[in-house]
């Protein structure tokens, strides 16, 4: 959620320029510390904005220096417009104007409202030193800006630059600030520029390496290792402190990679878990699953699409809305499925899997007659996009969520297998069919809701999979095998073994992509896979019994 | 062996082969002898067809042998046919020589694109013919024996063997695709001018590929039933039927499933190879899974288990599929497609002639009680039951 840093110094620029910029870098900071002292008059910031209006470069510069330093509550508005061309001035009235965001003009001198830019008043033009110019002096403002984390973001391009320049500032603004986070910044940035200060003390030095330690992230480092000729003592100080950081930084990457793999494991499992219950429970391979994963995607767009249309108002909560939808979607077509195709294919599983390959032929074709065979668009609602900080590592919301629905759906799964009447028959059924049918358990019935079952948490699985992946005909296909691979490799009948399969798996491919690369890493994990189920042919946590054959 | 020959083949067996060296010698024939636009000539264009069904129908035989005979559902067969084929296409990337757009006399065109220094080891020896033909079956051989080594050893049977036979041609799949795999990468082989000295293109060569194809056919619908009517073939069916049950009366169940499954890729290797001249190409997709398991529906919609009906499902399939894919009604072939796997496991789950034969079969045996009396049954195997 952070800005995007300013970069107001220098980015390898001739240094005939960058000369130039420092002499004016010091120019303008000398003027901020007096406008920190004394006000100015109003009278000199009306004249220096006229200068805006001579149309003359150095004249524009001379006023961009005087405007920052004022310490006028206008300098910012009027310097960022003169960044972005809104600012424009009469040649003949030597007025200066200010076109806000929403249109509305105002004067620059006074702030007064106009109704309207004069005819003959052109935009203020800028050349490349002079952009840098105002570049640095928007930095210098937003370290006094009133928004916190703007003034963050000036403190960490101030820490990228270090011009030594910026100390006065810098300090100045340390001293005043009252905000731990913006304080820290401010730290950081002034340990930053004594670092590069030739003729700072050894004991700021020392202690500057140790704020920038205590930073320790990909930057600090940088920094840290840009550095060079400097005394004994803190060379070594800087040498400790780089060994630091980056073993700090070995155990962010690990950390990471493990929240990727959670993330992969997440999705892995979602599309797995109504696998479980078809494959793992009744036994029945459904390789027309994807496919149900796939209607749950294209419910929510249908869904989204009749928001946005009629009640645009609601478009936060189509995602809620969705969800029961597409389970039953896919719950019903399941129910179909089982009632016209699979019921008369127990107990025979390799015909079961022809038919249902036939199935997902038939599903993605009629989709693809449909709604197109292009990608759809589904949006994310505002709550499940952007992302934020934790430590080293961004999280997007959107895998956040995922992760989180997955775990509750797994727990909804396991609670209603466990506690209510249909759980108890459906174990009952797989358990022992003949018996459970003595015992009065209509088990075609139950059977076709448990493939009901299994289907509808596939089309909730689509929703799910609708905000990170595209919604195609052909998106169950991409995750038929890694849900065959996860239900495999956990233990057919053990939903706790699809749990860990679907982490297991995710956070070893994260763990592999990066020193394999991503294909590799994924025909490193299948081979492994293939292995794997050598060695344990009934997966990671099989189901004890006595039969010789399943 | 003349016994073994004799003794594999039954009299739709022989019918079989007859019909199928006819088509091999005919159709060339009528390719090349009798003028163009003639009633009786067979367009080149047919021909190339017809040689593609024909090494469709070789991978059949190769999937039935093993399904059909020894209940091993392989959904990833397609990998050892692409395999064979990737094996014939480096010798045909080997032959293009300075005829390729860089003109570079030992790389082939993608290599010198992709800036190969040198020749990759594996690619050495593919200038022979001999060596590709090796190894057009020693890989997929080699790659079916390690996997089923490993496999059958540990008893992965049943779906579980489907589904990691399909994660090896989907693994294969991925490398496949790799540009620094060393086989050309998304685009595969293809551009290919000479083989044994001929031109590909040329009707000659065609109709002596369509023949070659024919030919394999008939080997290995040899192979076949002799495995098949041989002891070896009773303990396959044993195993298919009753695994345990075999293994229970002292039979290795792993070895005779390794040896089948090894000598299946082989014949599927051949058939890839065999098909790439004729369509030109060799690429990653034949490796998709997809592929695999379309293969093991035209067996299914042939017969599974009788050899003749997988033959003849690959090519009923694959016209169905050239007629309906090329015309107006090209949006519904997925439909048909998809149809057809449900319709026929659900319907007639032994397939054309296996249902064929369930009717004629009482037929002939009234016929034969009644006509000689106490005449022996013909010596054959038994018809398939669907494994429960």
């Amino acid at each position: 959620m952070s800005n995007p840093p300013h970069y107001y110094f220098c980015r390898g620029r001739p240094v005939v320029a960058n000369v130039f910029d420092r002499f004016h870098s010091l120019v303008l900071s000398v003027f901020l510390i007096v406008a920190l002292t004394v006000p100015a008059f109003a009278g000199a910031f009306e004249d220096s904005v006229a200068k805006f209006a001579n149309d003359d470069f150095s004249d524009t510069d001379e006023a961009i220096g005087e405007v920052a330093a004022s310490g006028n509550a206008l300098a910012f508005p009027i310097i960022s417009a003169l960044q972005d061309g809104r600012l424009s001035a009469d040649p003949d009235s030597k007025k200066v104007y200010v076109t806000q965001d929403d249109g509305k003009v105002i004067d620059a001198a006074t702030g007064a409202a106009v109704d309207k830019l004069p005819d003959n008043a052109a935009a203020v033009r800028l050349n490349n030193r002079l952009r840098r110019t105002v570049e640095a002096a928007l930095g210098s403002l937003t370290l006094l800006s009133p928004d916190p984390a703007r003034r963050i973001a000036a403190a960490q391009s101030v820490f990228k630059a270090h011009e030594e320049s910026a100390l006065p500032i810098i300090e100045g603004a340390l001293a005043k600030e009252t905000n731990k986070a913006v304080k820290a910044a401010f730290a950081e940035a002034r340990a930053a520029i004594l670092l590069n200060k030739s003729d700072a003390s050894d004991t700021d030095k020392l202690e500057a390496v140790a704020t920038i330690k205590a930073r320790g992230d990909q930057e600090a480092l940088a920094l840290l290792t840009s550095l060079s000729g400097q005394p004994p003592l803190v060379a070594s100080a800087i040498t400790g402190a780089i060994a630091s950081i980056q073993s700090r930084l070995a155990v962010w990457s690990a950390v990471q990679n493990g929240w990727y793999g959670l993330s992969l494991g997440s999705v892995l499992l979602l599309a797995a878990i109504g696998l479980a219950i078809t494959f793992g429970v009744m036994g029945v391979i459904n390789m027309a699953h994807g496919e149900m994963v796939m209607l749950g995607a294209y419910t929510t767009f249908v869904v989204q699409e009749v928001i946005r249309t009629s009640y645009p108002g609601l478009f936060d909560y189509s995602l809620l809305i969705a969800v029961p939808l597409a389970f039953l979607v896919a719950g019903a077509i399941g129910v179909v499925i089982e009632r016209t195709i699979i019921r008369f294919l127990y107990g025979r599983p390799l015909e079961t899997l022809l038919a249902t390959w036939g199935l997902s032929l038939v599903l993605q074709q009629a989709v693809r007659t449909a709604f197109g065979p292009t990608n759809r668009e589904v949006g994310n609602p505002s709550w499940m996009s952007g992302a934020f900080e934790f430590g080293q590592i961004t999280i997007t919301y959107n895998r956040l969520w995922i992760l989180c629905f997955t775990l509750a759906v797994f727990a909804i799964l396991l609670a209603m297998l466990r506690y209510t009447a249909l759980g108890l028959e459906m174990r009952a059924v797989t358990q022992n069919r003949r018996m459970a049918a003595s015992m009065g358990i209509a088990t075609s019935r139950v059977d076709a809701l448990t493939f009901g079952l299994g289907s509808g948490i596939a089309g909730i699985a689509g929703v799910a999979l609708s905000q990170i992946d595209n919604v195609s005909p052909n998106l169950g296909q991409s995750y038929i095998i890694d849900s065959f691979m996860v239900v495999v490799f956990g233990g057919v009948g053990n939903l706790w073994g699809t749990l860990v399969g679907a982490f297991t798996l995710g956070i070893a491919n994260k763990f592999l992509e990066p020193v394999a690369g991503a294909v590799l890493g994924k025909i490193a994990i299948l081979v492994l896979i293939i292995l794997f189920i050598q060695k344990r042919p009934r997966g990671l946590f099989a189901l004890k019994g006595r039969a010789v054959e399943a | 062996m003349p016994h073994a020959l004799t003794r594999s083949l039954d009299r739709s067996a022989t019918l079989f082969l007859i019909v199928v060296a006819a088509c091999g010698v005919l159709i060339p024939l009528s390719n090349l002898l009798l003028p163009a636009g003639s009633l009786f000539q067979v367009p080149t264009y047919l021909v190339a067809l017809f040689g593609k069904y024909a090494c469709y129908a070789v991978l059949a035989l190769s999937i039935d042998l093993i399904w059909g005979y020894c209940g091993i559902l392989s959904l990833g067969h397609g990998a050892f046919f692409a395999l064979g084929g990737y094996a014939m296409g480096m010798y045909l990337m080997r032959q293009i020589g300075t005829r390729g757009v860089y003109g570079n006399p030992i790389l082939p065109d993608f290599m010198v694109f992709l800036n190969y220094p040198k020749l990759p080891w594996y690619w050495h020896g593919f200038d022979m013919f001999w060596f590709a033909a090796l190894m057009v079956v020693l890989v997929p051989g080699l790659l079916a024996f390690c996997f089923g080594w490993l496999a059958f050893r540990s008893r992965v049977t049943g779906v579980y063997l489907s589904i990691i036979t399909q994660a090896m041609t989907y693994a294969l799949l991925l490398a496949f695709f790799r540009n620094d795999f060393g086989f050309g990468g998304n685009n595969g082989l293809t551009d290919f001018k000479d083989i044994l000295g001929f031109n590909v293109q040329a009707d000659g060569t065609r109709a002596a590929l369509f023949a070659l194809s024919c030919l394999a056919i008939v080997i290995a619908f040899l192979i076949c039933r002799a495995v098949v009517t041989s002891k070896l073939g009773k303990v396959l069916i044993a195993v298919r039927d009753a695994e345990s049950r075999t293994r229970f009366l002292g039979y290795r169940v792993e070895s005779y499933k390794l040896f089948v499954f090894t000598l299946s890729a082989c014949m599927a290797g051949v058939a890839g190879a065999l098909y790439v001249p004729q369509v030109g190409i060799i690429n990653p997709s034949e490796f998709a899974p997809g592929n695999s398991i379309e293969a093991v529906i035209w067996v299914a919609v042939g017969g599974r288990g009788t050899l003749i009906g997988a033959a003849l499902g690959a090519v009923v399939v694959n016209y169905a599929k050239t007629y309906f894919t090329s015309g107006p009604l090209a949006p519904y072939w997925l439909f048909m497609l998809g149809a057809m796997f449900i319709l026929v496991t659900l319907l007639l789950p032994k397939g054309i002639v296996g249902t064929f034969n369930s009717w004629w079969e009482p037929l002939k045996a009234n016929r034969l009680t009644a006509n000689t009396e106490g005449a022996v049954a013909e010596d054959g195997v038994s018809e398939p039951h669907m494994a429960e």
